[in-house]
């Protein structure tokens, strides 16, 4: 009842100053939606820019590296605090670069309940025979079918269809760059050479664009069975072991716990990419920065009206008050009115928020690297609405809780004997 | 007769510009159903006395006692209640809510205090507003009636919740001779038929003439 009175009432005063209300809203809807387009906008950025870092790269990389032994024979025998050595020339032993025991390994990674899916790899150096010269290259044997589940392969064959590269066999998906340099169409047959000297005669099934040049130039594709052949090894030889896994950031953790459990080396996304999170970071502070600092704008707007109207209405809170109204109640009628201001304004602010987004998301763009791209990126996700209502409310309630807690402090003997 | 209001031995200073003791040990009495004028000089303290009364103005020494519950030292939440249920004002102004019809700003005390519904305050205020000749403005916008209308609004409000005592600072203060005159009749008619208790500061030594009591102060003191 008591409350409903109060809402009563400053409904009545906010009528009175239809237009300053009015101003006052328009103030915090403003701010509201080009916080929503301002991190929306900025958030798709970010994806799209972590995309192409995250889309081909493996959450955690299982390979083995040649690297001399972490401990020389001489450091176990001579173990001892009286004793020193001095090794020069410490060289790598030879090893296979293979994952050994890939079959239990791999299993062992599957029953992981973190792992999103595996997809393995088996890098070959080749040499790409084209006339009288020779080009250096990249050959990555892959399972084309997990690599387009878990690495979005297919986005990244804009002609031919990666799955082709496993039904035909001695087939390749040639890097674009290094395709237009031998002008090799897709159907064409084209000349490899494995380390091993193997000379293989292979078909040309799709054309490979990351959107880095020197990318494209080396790197080609085809299915795991054709890279074993051209290693000239059988089909347990695996290098590398991709994983995908549920959730990005137990990468670093799992990463070192995988080396120890399956003696590999193993290096996560973020080691592999440290700079990956930083420009993210920098872009949403700043985004959250501007954003922020409009709201606080629009609460100064609000805190001004407010102050307005209580010099305006100095008399009717007087006799509020002389009739039995208390201060409590004072402040609660002046905080509605900036409750009310604030979150009219923020609730059009989202609904304009997110028409301005659409609009963002209909402006063409096209970047080369990214070729499911065709308009700026905008990232709809609800947590900016939320935020952005949270701190239109905040907001509204800090810049009414001042003005509100003077109304209720005036004095109506002041007022009344001051006519 | 029970008595309504009562102060013991009230003092009060202001302390701007310098120190100026404003009030000197006034003791009183209102009895219930009593007309009282309070009268004397500008700067006689009375009306300064009148805010202590209304339990507005707090910042005083002694005691105050609205049917012999003391007043003095409540929180300002319980005053608020105090003045709601008990104490009816008509100020010089007349201090209406511009934005609401005649009748509303009857109803705002009542609506305020809670105890009857919507449709009963409603229909109670607009037969006070009725008993005042005001039945037919009742739905008018406050801003838009006379300064004799306005006030007699402004008594319809003060009369809402049935109170124990009315206060007026100089209610025809601001009035012409007629609507004076209107006014006048009103607190007498309210005193002699209706038997409310009534306290009122004037300058008009007519309309003090017309109580049953008239307390004269002068620097501070009650005289008479």
């Amino acid at each position: 009842m008591n409350f409903l009175l109060n809402v009563n009432i400053a409904v009545a005063l906010l009528k009175s100053r239809k237009k300053q209300t009015i101003i006052a809203a328009v103030g915090v809807m403003f701010s509201i939606t080009m916080f929503i387009t301002l991190l929306g906008f900025m958030n798709g950025l970010n994806a799209m820019l972590d995309s192409l870092i995250l889309n081909r790269t493996p959450h955690i990389r299982l390979y083995n590296e040649l690297k001399p032994a972490g401990k020389q024979p001489i450091e176990i025998s001579l173990n001892s605090n009286h004793t020193m050595h001095v090794i020069q020339s410490v060289k790598p032993s030879s090893k296979s670069l293979n994952i050994r025991n890939y079959q239990s390994v791999l299993s062992s990674v599957l029953a992981d309940e973190r792992v999103l899916g595996t997809s393995p790899k088996l890098s070959v150096q080749v040499i790409y025979n084209v006339g009288p010269t020779d080009m250096a290259g990249v050959v990555n044997g892959v399972d084309l079918q997990k690599e387009m589940d878990l690495f979005f392969f297919k986005d990244y064959v804009p002609e031919g269809n990666p799955i082709w590269a496993e039904q035909i066999p001695n087939s390749i998906i040639l890097g674009k760059v290094a395709a237009e340099k031998m002008m090799a169409k897709v159907g064409d047959m084209i000349t490899v050479s494995g380390p091993t000297g193997e000379q293989l005669s292979m078909k040309v099934v799709g054309f490979f664009q990351s959107g880095i040049q020197d990318f494209d130039k080396v790197q080609s594709y085809t299915s795991l069975e054709t890279a074993q052949k051209l290693m000239g090894k059988n089909s347990q030889y695996i290098t590398d072991l991709q994983i995908k896994l549920k959730d990005l950031q137990a990468a670093p953790q799992m990463a070192k716990e995988y080396a120890m459990k399956y003696d590999v080396d193993a290096i996560d996304l973020q080691t592999a990419n440290s700079q990956f999170e930083t420009g993210t970071k920098i872009r949403s502070i700043i985004s959250y920065a501007v954003g922020i600092t409009l709201l606080i704008v629009a609460g100064f707007g609000i805190y001004n009206i407010l102050n307005m109207m209580i010099y305006e209405k100095m008399d009717t809170i007087a006799i509020l008050k002389a009739t039995g109204f208390s201060g409590p109640d004072v402040r609660m009628i002046f905080l509605f009115i900036a409750m009310f201001i604030g979150l009219s304004g923020a609730l059009l602010g989202l609904v304009f928020g997110f028409a301005l987004s659409s609009l963002v998301d209909l402006v063409p763009f096209n970047v080369p690297a990214l070729p499911t791209v065709t308009s700026l990126p905008v990232d709809y996700n609800p947590k900016f609405y939320i935020i952005g209502a949270i701190f239109g409310t905040i907001t509204s309630y800090f810049a009414g809780y001042f003005p509100s807690r003077k109304a209720s402090q005036i004095d109506p003997v002041q007022i009344i004997r001051g006519k | 007769m029970s008595i309504v209001l009562e102060t013991r031995n009230i003092d009060k200073s202001f302390y701007q510009p310098e120190k100026t003791k404003i009030l000197k040990g006034v003791n009183m009495q209102i009895d219930k159903g009593s007309f009282v004028s309070v009268v004397g000089k500008s700067g006689c303290g009375k009306s300064t006395l009148l805010y202590i009364l209304s339990t507005m103005d707090t910042d005083y020494e002694g005691g105050l006692y609205l049917e012999n519950d003391l007043l003095t030292g409540k929180t300002g939440i319980e005053l608020a209640a105090v003045r709601n249920e008990k104490i009816g004002f008509v100020f010089q102004f007349h201090y209406l809510l511009n934005e609401f019809s005649a009748l509303k700003n009857v109803m705002l005390p009542a609506l305020k205090q809670g105890k009857l519904s919507h449709k009963e305050v409603e229909q109670k205020a607009y037969e006070v507003l009725k008993s005042l000749d005001m039945g037919d403005f009742a739905m008018q916008n406050a801003a838009k009636l006379s300064g004799g209308q306005k006030q007699r609004v402004a008594i319809a409000r003060a009369l809402i919740n049935d109170p124990l005592i009315i206060m007026g600072d100089e209610p025809t203060g601001n009035l012409d001779k007629k609507n004076s005159q209107m006014v006048f009749e009103i607190f007498k008619d309210l005193a002699q038929v209706k038997k409310q208790t009534i306290l009122v500061v004037t300058h008009d030594p007519e309309f003090a003439q017309a109580s049953d009591r008239i307390i004269e102060m002068a620097d501070g003191q009650i005289v008479i």
